[in-house]
């Protein structure tokens, strides 16, 4: 096990420089983000660009009369508006099933799907515009409560229908009787949204012979492409994308936003057109996290054993699919939690109705569940009178362990030692009633809190998720390394979101090419295949494995080049962990050199695809190897309440995650706190509130991200079981500390209260 | 362009006057900055004054350049991130930086080391505000760090390497201060103000 704290006090030292697999190097591209320096795609300019704005749609739903333009071209400096008739190419796009208009023509199905585009000199000019366009609507019914939309008597509201999808996991024997005991239990999860920082983002440049280079903030360049490609009804060649800076993700860049907008524009104008959402723009312009209802039936043993799951699960996809039929599939997998379950019975949908479209967030359809399934624990516990803690360790998932869709775990699964770190760490010291340190209480410098009225909790969460796409997909990844000169120039179309892959790509070079310096080549999708998406926690797998190969590509052919000029035969010579290549020389001396030495100037080159193991198509019941790897933590939670005002105040994270093997330990501390502080944001203060088709808050003011004053100590252990088949053996790790920090919470919440919290976010309201 | 177009006025910015022409009188000190003075390390993530990524000193005094009229600031000393360092350094980080350059400030230095920087987009503005907390309190504790920088939002890091890298900026300082009573340190003026400026005003394309 590994303290995470500890080694990344020790890495602090500056006099660790080696940058290799395991030390902590600063990121290549922090200096240029600590001066102002990095562009990001907000950044971007070019001369004699214009500015594109979007209208959007104020209903839920409603058909289009009539779309007059005319008032908008008339303003002086606008330069283009287009509407759904000026689409030549594929009207509709969508990262699984391509359902969602590039602009409206007949009718509009969320507030903020898109209507017109305006081009014009100015920003506040194309806004303007925009707002002249009275767009005349004749409102229709709204689809806003998901169980209405899972009717089959409620009249669909797009061509595909209102169900997305719907499926079974059933495991074991399905009408297997109840155990000693059984509990009961309906949850709710609300909106949250990703809320990166950096907004949607894009510059399109048109390149006077009908193509398009599109500078943009996504999370997959190539998918992108051919998404972009399609709508504008251009070969994918003519269509080029580069990452811009890119200010966050979270899961909010996996769909498209901007992208064919922008291009449209530039396209129509033949001018660089640039687009910048505002915030409450951009709140209305990405997918969100599936709100979500559940309903929950555990059995068990006396003994605290599991004996059968049964769930019903049921997600709010919005107006339009995005990534809801993968969603969907991880809360039906997963919703059991990390435990030994011999039956296991799930029904599990996502529904189409005019809300927010929601996809892809940090957790993807793990979050939700797991909420309801620690809550579910934590009864079975109360009413067995067995410790939290306990009750997880006897029914904790562990290798060789069959899951409920009837995999066995053949990787490494550490949930015992995950659940025993998360515990072994030390509690905080106990509130201080008469503490005058009013941002250390509920409330904070508010000062609202009475200190005698102000009680402490502590819970306990388990949560876990698959790593990479599932059910068959095959997302691989491509990487060239070139060395040449002592310098190591890494092509790799990795969407850098601020994870810190360029810090691993640097890493993995200085590792496996010793000596040479790694130049991390900016992202596109002209030099190199697809990475696939910076999401599914996979990019240090995937895509950190591509340049491994390709490392070791360019390695053994250094070496081969070694051996012949030395006059070794190849078997002579071999390569060690930190990039040297040793053996006997001709001449009966020692060759010791590093990789970066022995290849002197000449220009060595490897272009390596780097595959996970096949997976497939779950079938009706649910059952199939549909997973690559799994990966687990354990969260407890401290918190104090004023229980008053039902204020919470987050006082102690502590979690222990299964890693693999740590590979920088600052940046995964990182993605620990990080993780943290989103799952907190869900537990207690971020919440999209949605009243009938209509975003009511979509603003910072009063979308409340967790600041800096709201976070409490975080202390981490991390279980380093190397994963077989990971090629650094490292797991993913940015998704397992947003799964369960929030359901601990909620536990705390629960401990200190008595009250039966049921719904995230938890509201002041839902405890007095 | 439309009509409105105001008379051109200057601003003095990092030390620098800067002739803003063409500009609506509409426009906030912080489009302005980004758009027609090439300065875009201030951030727009909110422009409403909530994020504190598009913080700036304005006569030394922070604030969200979202929610200052350009022109109300004709004759104030401005100070972006961009001021705060010592001279160019390249790009979108293509070089393999093991060791900082020396032109970055102890805090920028800092932020980096200790991990504070993921995405990056709410750096500049925690650059500038740790800046302007450090030069009114050398040594706050950790309460007070926490209430100074809420108004600064960082959805990455969960804040807990900014704070180990401020902590380790407010230990190499009374440490500076310890040994060297007479040190100054061009990057980091004890009033947290520029003391160089970046004449580069091109633009990423």
């Amino acid at each position: 096990m590994t303290v995470v704290d500890d080694r990344v006090a020790a890495t602090s030292d500056r006099t660790d420089r080696a940058g290799r697999v395991g030390d902590s190097p600063v990121r290549p591209d922090g200096a240029a983000k600590v001066r102002g320096e990095f562009a990001f795609a907000s950044d971007m300019g070019v001369e004699n660009m214009l500015w594109g704005c979007t209208l959007r749609s104020p209903h839920p739903h409603a058909g289009i009369r009539s779309i007059p333009i005319g008032p908008a071209l008339a303003i002086p400096g606008v330069v283009a508006v287009l509407t759904a008739e000026d689409l030549v190419g594929t009207p509709v796009y969508g990262l699984i099933s391509a359902d969602q208009p590039v602009l409206a023509s007949d009718v509009v199905r969320y507030v903020g799907e898109a209507v017109a585009l305006v081009a014009a000199d100015h920003p506040d000019t194309a806004r303007k515009a925009a707002a002249a366009i009275a767009v005349e609507y004749e409102p229709l019914p709204r689809l806003t409560d998901p169980a209405a939309a899972l009717d089959p008597a409620t009249p669909a509201i797009h061509p595909d229908g209102n169900v997305i999808r719907r499926m079974a996991v059933e495991h074991g024997d399905s009408g297997a009787g109840a155990g000693t005991v059984v509990v009961e239990g309906t949850y709710e999860v609300g909106t949250q949204d990703q809320a990166f920082l950096g907004p949607e983002a894009g510059l399109a440049v048109p390149d006077g012979e009908g193509g398009v280079d599109l500078w943009i903030a996504t999370q997959w360049l190539h998918h992108d492409r051919d998404q972009v490609a399609s709508c504008l009804g251009l070969a994918p060649e003519d269509v080029r994308l580069h990452l811009g800076g890119v200010g966050g993700a979270f899961g909010a860049r996996e769909d498209i936003s901007l992208q064919v907008h922008a291009c449209l524009l530039a396209l129509r104008t033949g001018r660089p057109v640039k687009m910048s959402y505002p915030r409450d723009e951009s709140f209305v312009g990405h997918v969100h996290r599936h709100p979500a209802r559940m309903r929950y039936r555990h059995h068990a043993g006396g003994d605290g054993r599991l004996v059968k799951v049964e769930a019903e699960i049921l997600l709010d996809g919005g107006a339009y699919a995005s990534s809801s039929w993968a969603v969907v599939a991880n809360a039906a997998r997963f919703a059991a939690g990390p435990y030994r379950v011999p039956n296991v019975v799930v029904d599990a949908a996502v529904v189409r109705t005019n809300n927010p479209p929601c996809g892809a967030m940090r957790g993807f359809g793990a979050v939700q569940v797991c909420f309801a399934h620690e809550a579910q624990m934590d009864k079975l516990a109360a009413v067995l009178r067995i410790d939290p803690v306990e009750l997880r360790l006897r029914n904790a998932l562990a290798s060789g362990d069959v899951l409920p869709t009837g995999q066995t775990i053949t990787g490494t699964a550490p949930v015992r030692e995950c659940i025993e770190a998360a515990a072994a760490l030390p509690l905080p010291a106990p509130a201080q009633p008469e503490s005058d340190e009013w941002l250390a209480l509920p409330g904070g410098v508010g000062r609202t809190a009475d200190p005698r009225r102000v009680r402490r909790g502590v819970g306990f969460a388990v949560g876990y998720k698959n790593l990479m796409y599932s059910e068959g997909f095959d997302d691989d990844s491509e990487a060239r390394v070139r060395l040449e000169g002592g310098v190591a120039t890494v092509a790799c179309a990795v969407a850098e979101v601020g994870q810190g892959f360029v810090t691993l790509a640097g890493q993995i070079v200085r590792t496996v090419l010793g000596g040479a310096r790694a130049v991390i080549a900016p992202a596109d999708t002209t030099s190199v295949g697809s990475a696939g998406s910076t999401s599914a926690s996979r990019q240090t797998w995937m895509s950190g494995g591509a340049v491994l190969l390709a490392c070791q590509d360019v390695a053994s052919q250094v070496l081969a080049a070694h051996a012949e000029r030395r006059g070794v035969p190849v078997q002579a010579l071999r390569l060690t962990e930190d990039g040297r290549i040793v053996g006997a020389g001709a001449d009966g001396g020692d060759i010791d050199l590093t990789v970066a030495e022995a290849a002197g100037p000449d220009l060595f080159e490897a272009t390596a695809v780097h595959r996970h193991q096949r997976t497939v198509p779950l079938d009706d019941r649910g059952q199939g190897d549909a997973d690559v790897s799994f990966v687990f933590a354990a969260h407890r939670a401290v918190v104090d309440v004023d229980v008053d005002l039902g204020l919470v105040r987050v006082v102690q994270i502590t979690t222990g995650q299964d890693v693999g093997r740590v590979l920088h330990p600052t940046q995964l501390m990182g993605q620990i706190e990080g993780g943290i502080a989103q799952g907190l944001g869900l537990a207690v203060m971020e919440e999209l509130v949605v009243d009938d088709g209509v975003i009511r808050n979509p603003s910072f003011t009063d979308y409340l991200l967790p600041t800096i004053a709201d976070m409490p100590e975080v202390l981490a252990t991390c279980i380093e079981q190397p994963e077989p088949g990971a090629p650094l053996g490292a797991k993913g790790v940015g998704e397992p500390p947003t799964i369960s920090s929030t359901a601990a919470i909620a536990a705390a919440i629960r401990a200190a209260t008595g009250v039966d919290v049921t719904r995230v976010p938890v509201r002041p309201w839902d405890l007095i | 362009m439309t009509a409105e177009v105001q008379t051109p006025y200057e601003l003095t910015v990092n030390g620098r006057p800067r002739l803003v022409e063409d500009a609506l009188p509409t426009e906030s000190l912080l489009f302005v900055l980004r758009e027609r003075l090439g300065l875009p390390g201030s951030k727009n993530a909110c422009e409403q004054g909530e994020c504190g990524s598009c913080s700036v000193l304005v006569d030394g005094v922070l604030v969200c350049a979202c929610l200052e009229l350009a022109g109300a600031t004709v004759g104030c000393e401005i100070t972006t991130v961009e001021g705060l360092g010592k001279a160019a350094s390249n790009g979108n980080g293509e070089s393999d930086p093991l060791d900082l350059p020396d032109m970055l400030s102890d805090v920028q230095r800092a932020m980096v080391e200790a991990g504070g920087v993921q995405c990056g987009f709410c750096t500049p503005g925690f650059v500038v505000a740790i800046h302007d907390l450090l030069a009114r309190n050398p040594a706050p504790g950790p309460l007070a760090v926490r209430e100074a920088l809420a108004g600064n939002l960082c959805r990455c890091t969960g804040y807990g390497r900014i704070l180990a890298a401020i902590q380790s900026v407010v230990d190499a300082r009374t440490d500076d201060a310890r040994t060297d009573d007479a040190r100054t340190d061009d990057a980091t003026t004890d009033d947290g103000r520029a003391v160089d400026v970046r004449v580069d005003g091109s633009r990423t394309s």
